[in-house]
Parts: structure tokens; C-alpha cells; sequence
């Protein structure tokens, strides 16, 4: 058998040298809608996301994983920071009480302001930190070694398995994060209470819920599942959407990261504002 | 030496229908950005056919086959599979499209959160629904010991060499017993031996499962091995096409650069 060999040099060389002319003008066009295909990008995915959401099929094993990975794996940290939370807001709080001799408000005091803004926000951008940071980076690295591909290949809708799974997994096992560490605050604030005093643990736990209402209470884990859902997109959209290369996992990453906790600011001032009017 | 000749049983002459194309390309057209990758690319791959893809780094061997199973989407141009237009069809018929096409990715793509084991069951427990667990242990463990990697499977992907990860995603490829297979560079990586291990096991597979391939490769034993028919590709279209003898004895600068 012969092989055959096309001649169309001559008309790849005109091909190339109209494309040549028309780079610049497009170059300058892509900067003006870079900003918009990035917002029409975030749409997008968050719509594919809800229609995944709803379909028939989830991927319990890879959600349950997910729950453990993000709530379990993350108790040490929320231990630690949560306990060092309840112990400086005491300590720091202490001597302006004693001023005005209202030291018996301390365990009060103390667990109101954990439990209605330190506990949920400085768990929330620690699990920015932890979370998002780190959907960011397994799906941004799976994304350029190809194994998102992979799994579109093998029928399986990656959507689905990979960012459902730990959207709502973030979403479940963040306010209980918080929960978590809103008790551990207490028991830091009640470590923080003893260097100086003498109370015992269940009289001071009994002294803080006495000024806790559900108003406090309610609004502020209403406003961790919000947290919870940002955390969670904010970081499978980064790493969904990586681009080739290694160093646009580190990317992923980091931008997740800083996202997410701005996002978790700005959620949790529209929380207040939405509290306060309806408290009001 | 692996025993895989033994192991399956294998008929001698490969029948290719010059009549019946598998996968029928016409006019197929990509590009990234202002880069065209592939221009008016046409191309048919006929039934029980292997056919080796050559061409330089870039020339755009990748995104062909990514716009076979539909992974990239082409500018413009048809996509025939199984006589299915892949460029038209839902989300849903694109899957059931690729339940017969099994793709070897460049990278191996394997998971990495995942063992060897769970890596293979992946695609059988999604494709092969009817397969009971003991059935797909059956599968997994031949298909392992194909790519002569049967005590690999309780491990991770970070515990492997290159050329261990490049034959288990090989074994995660053929697992599910694909009708089409489409190899990206499947023995880019290997020693020489291990290479022909892998030439030998395509045509293995071919014969025993009539299937049909697309093989990219830059490596030539390989190709003189496996291919039924060569095409190379060159500024996104294909500049040559024929059996490796006309290849091998051709004047052509381009073409000789590579039959060196
Ligand atoms: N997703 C993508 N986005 C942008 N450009 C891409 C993308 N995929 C491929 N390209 C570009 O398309 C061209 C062809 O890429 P491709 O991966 O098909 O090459 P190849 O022939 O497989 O090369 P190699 O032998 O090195 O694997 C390259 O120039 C590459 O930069
Ligand atoms: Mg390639």
C-alpha cells in the first residue's frame, strides 16, 4: 500500500498569518470579558451544582467519606482553637467585669459571645483554611492529572461524586464543627476562670446557659450552614475549574482560602443585619 | 518471559471491514483560543482495525481522541461512534457511548486517594452494574495479571513507579471490556521489555475482544508491533496515511524524521 501525502502548505501559511492580525485585537477584548466569563463560570457551576443535587442518584459512600474526612479530621484543630477561643476571651475580658463587679456575668458573658459570633466565625475561617484549601487542592490536582476526565470516562458524573459530596458534606459537618467548638470555648473560658477563681465545671456551664435564649442560639447556627455551603463551593468551584498545569493547584488553593473566608465575613454581616431586624 | 499468549487463547488473522467504519471523523475542527489544533480533520477507524496515531509533541493527538469520547468539545465537524454523532448527543447517550470506549489517558490518571484495588473497581462497579463482587475479583485479578501487576493491589498510586502506574491504568482501562479502546502513548515510560509486554497485549486484546484501537505513540516498536494502519498527524490534519511498510520505505523528509 502506498501512503498518500496532502500538499496545502500554501494555505496553512495564509491561515497562520490571519490568525497573526487577529490575536492582538482578541487579546485586548479577553481582559473586558474575563470578569464576566469568570461570573458567568460561578453561575454556571453553582446552577450544575443544584441540578446535581437533585438528581436521583447520590453518592452516599463518597458523602459519608467526605463527612468524615472534613468533621472528623478537623476535631483536633477545632479542639485546640476553640479551647484557646473561650480561654483568651476570659482572661481578657476578666478584669473590665471585675471594674464594674459584675464578675459573676463572666460565664455568661463569655458564652454569648461564643456562641453567637467567635464560635461560628473563627471556625468558619479556620475550616476555610483547612477545607476549602484543601478541596481546592485534591480536585485542582485531580483536574490536571486528568482524573476528573477519568471519571467522565467511566461514566461517572464528577459533578455528582466529587463536588455534591462535599458541598453538603461541608454543610452538615460545619455547624456541627461549631457546636463543637462553642463547648470547648466554654471549657476553655471555664480553664481561664480558675487561674483566678474557683468554680466547678458543671456550676459554670449551668451559669452560662442560664443567659443563653434561643435567640442567641437559633440565628447563629442558621447562619453556620451558610458558612458551611460557601466553604464548600468556594473550594470544589476553585479546584473544579483549575487550570493546566501544576502551579494552578497551588492557585486553586490558595485563592479557595482567601475567598472563603471573605465570604464567610461578608455571609456573616448579612446574618447580623437579618437578626437584628428581626429581632427587633 | 509473561505467559500472556498462553493465557489468551488467540485467533491469527485479524478481520478489518473496510466497509463498516467504527468511528467515522469528518471535518472535524478545534482550537484553544486563536490556536487551531485541528483543522477539517477527517478520519475513519474501521471495525477490529488497530490504528496507530503519530506525530510530533503539540501536533494535537490528545485532543483528537478527547473529542472522540466527547471530554473536549469540537469547534465544528462530525463525530461518528457506533453511528451515534458524539458532537449532538445528551449528556445521558454520551454515556452510554462511552460505556463501550475504553481511554487510556497520557497521564494514567489513576486516583490518587485510592488503592489499585479500588481504582479497578471503579469503572466495573459504574459500568458492569450486573457483576457481583466475587465476579469483578475474578475480572480484576486477570486483568492485573495481564499488565503482570498481580501483587500490586493493595496499593496506593504513590507507591508505584511510572511505568507501574502507566500498566495499572492500562488494567483499568481494558477492565470493562471496551468494544473501542484508544490509547494515549500506552508504552511511553516502559523499558524495552515491558514495552513489548504491552505491544503483545494490545494485539492480545484486539484479537480476543474484536476490538477495535487507536493507539498514539512516539515510540516505533510499538507501532510496527500493534499497527493495522498509521496516520500522522501534522498541523492539525493528517499528512500521512498507510501501512508501515509505506511509512518505512517512503522518501519523505517528514515521515523519515521519524523511521529513523
Ligand atoms: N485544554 C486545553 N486548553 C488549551 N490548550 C490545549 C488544551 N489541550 C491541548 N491544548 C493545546 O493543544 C495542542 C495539542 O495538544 P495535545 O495534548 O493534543 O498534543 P499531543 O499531540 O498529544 O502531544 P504529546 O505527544 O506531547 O502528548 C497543544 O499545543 C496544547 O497546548
Ligand atoms: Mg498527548
Amino acid at each position: 500500500m502506498k501512503i498518500k501525502i496532502p500538499v496545502s502548505k500554501a494555505k496553512q501559511i495564509v491561515i497562520h498569518h490571519t490568525l497573526k492580525l487577529s490575536e492582538k485585537t482578541i487579546e485586548k477584548t479577553e481582559i473586558a470579558n474575563n470578569f464576566l466569563t469568570d461570573f458567568a463560570d460561578v453561575i454556571l457551576f453553582i446552577t450544575h451544582f443544584i441540578k446535581e443535587t437533585f438528581t436521583r442518584k447520590f453518592e452516599l459512600r463518597e458523602f459519608l467519606h467526605q463527612c468524615f474526612v472534613i468533621g472528623y479530621k478537623s476535631l483536633p484543630l477545632i479542639t485546640v482553637t476553640g479551647t484557646i477561643m473561650g480561654f483568651v476571651l476570659t482572661i481578657q475580658s476578666r478584669p473590665v467585669l471585675v471594674s464594674f463587679g459584675a464578675v459573676t456575668m463572666l460565664p455568661g458573658m463569655v458564652a454569648v459571645s461564643l456562641i453567637r459570633e467567635m464560635g461560628p466565625v473563627i471556625t468558619a475561617l479556620i475550616c476555610a483554611g483547612k477545607i476549602a484549601s484543601g478541596m481546592g487542592a485534591e480536585l485542582g490536582s485531580m483536574k490536571v492529572t486528568e482524573q476528573i476526565e477519568a471519571m467522565e470516562v467511566s461514566s461517572t458524573n464528577p459533578m455528582r461524586y466529587l463536588v455534591v459530596t462535599r458541598v453538603w458534606a461541608a454543610t452538615l459537618m460545619i455547624p456541627l464543627l461549631v457546636l463543637y467548638a462553642d463547648a470547648m470555648g466554654i471549657l476553655g473560658s471555664w480553664m481561664g476562670a480558675n487561674l483566678k477563681g474557683d468554680v466547678t465545671l458543671t456550676l459554670f456551664f449551668s451559669q452560662a446557659f442560664s443567659h443563653i435564649d434561643f435567640i442567641d442560639f437559633i440565628p447563629a447556627i442558621i447562619k453556620t450552614f451558610f458558612f458551611g455551603i460557601v466553604i464548600g463551593l468556594v473550594g470544589t468551584y476553585k479546584g473544579y475549574n483549575a487550570g493546566r498545569g501544576t502551579e494552578s493547584v497551588g492557585k486553586a488553593a490558595n485563592s479557595a482560602v482567601v475567598l472563603a473566608s471573605l465570604l464567610v465575613l461578608i455571609v456573616d454581616m448579612i446574618a447580623v443585619q437579618i437578626t437584628d431586624m428581626l429581632v427587633l | 518471559m509473561k505467559t500472556e499468549q498462553t493465557e489468551l487463547p488467540v485467533e491469527d488473522t485479524v478481520q478489518i471491514d473496510p466497509n463498516d467504519p467504527i468511528i467515522e471523523i469528518t471535518k472535524l475542527c478545534k482550537s484553544f483560543g486563536t490556536q487551531q489544533v485541528l483543522k477539517d480533520l477527517s478520519l475513519k477507524l474501521y471495525n477490529g482495525e488497530n490504528l496507530v496515531v503519530l506525530g510530533k509533541s503539540g501536533s494535537g493527538k490528545s485532543v483528537l481522541i478527547k473529542c472522540i469520547v466527547g471530554l473536549l468539545r469540537s469547534d465544528s465537524g462530525t463525530i461518528q461512534v457506533f453511528n451515534h454523532d458524539v458532537t449532538a448527543l445528551t449528556v445521558k447517550e454520551l454515556g452510554k457511548v462511552r460505556q463501550e470506549i475504553g481511554f487510556l489517558f497520557q497521564s494514567g490518571a489513576l486516583y490518587d486517594s485510592m488503592t489499585v484495588k479500588q481504582n479497578l473497581e471503579f469503572p466495573l462497579i459504574r459500568l458492569k452494574t450486573e457483576l457481583s463482587e466475587k465476579d469483578r475479583n475474578v475480572k480484576i485479578e486477570e486483568v492485573l495479571e495481564n499488565v503482570g501487576l498481580s501483587d500490586a493491589l493493595y496499593k496506593m498510586p504513590s507507591q508505584l513507579s511510572g511505568g507501574m502506574r502507566k500498566r495499572i491504568s492500562l488494567a483499568r482501562t481494558i477492565v470493562v471490556d471496551p468494544k473501542i479502546i484508544l490509547y494515549d502513548e500506552p508504552t511511553t515510560g516502559l523499558d524495552p521489555v515491558t514495552s513489548d509486554e504491552i505491544s503483545v497485549l494490545i494485539n492480545d486484546i484486539q484479537k480476543k475482544y474484536k476490538t477495535s484501537s487507536i493507539i498514539i505513540t512516539h515510540d516505533i516498536e510499538c507501532a510496527r508491533a500493534t499497527a493495522d494502519r498509521l496516520i500522522m498527524l501534522q498541523n492539525g490534519q493528517i499528512y500521512a496515511d498507510g501501512d508501515i511498510d509505506g511509512y518505512e520505505n517512503s522518501k519523505d523528509k517528514v515521515i523519515k524524521a521519524f523511521f529513523k
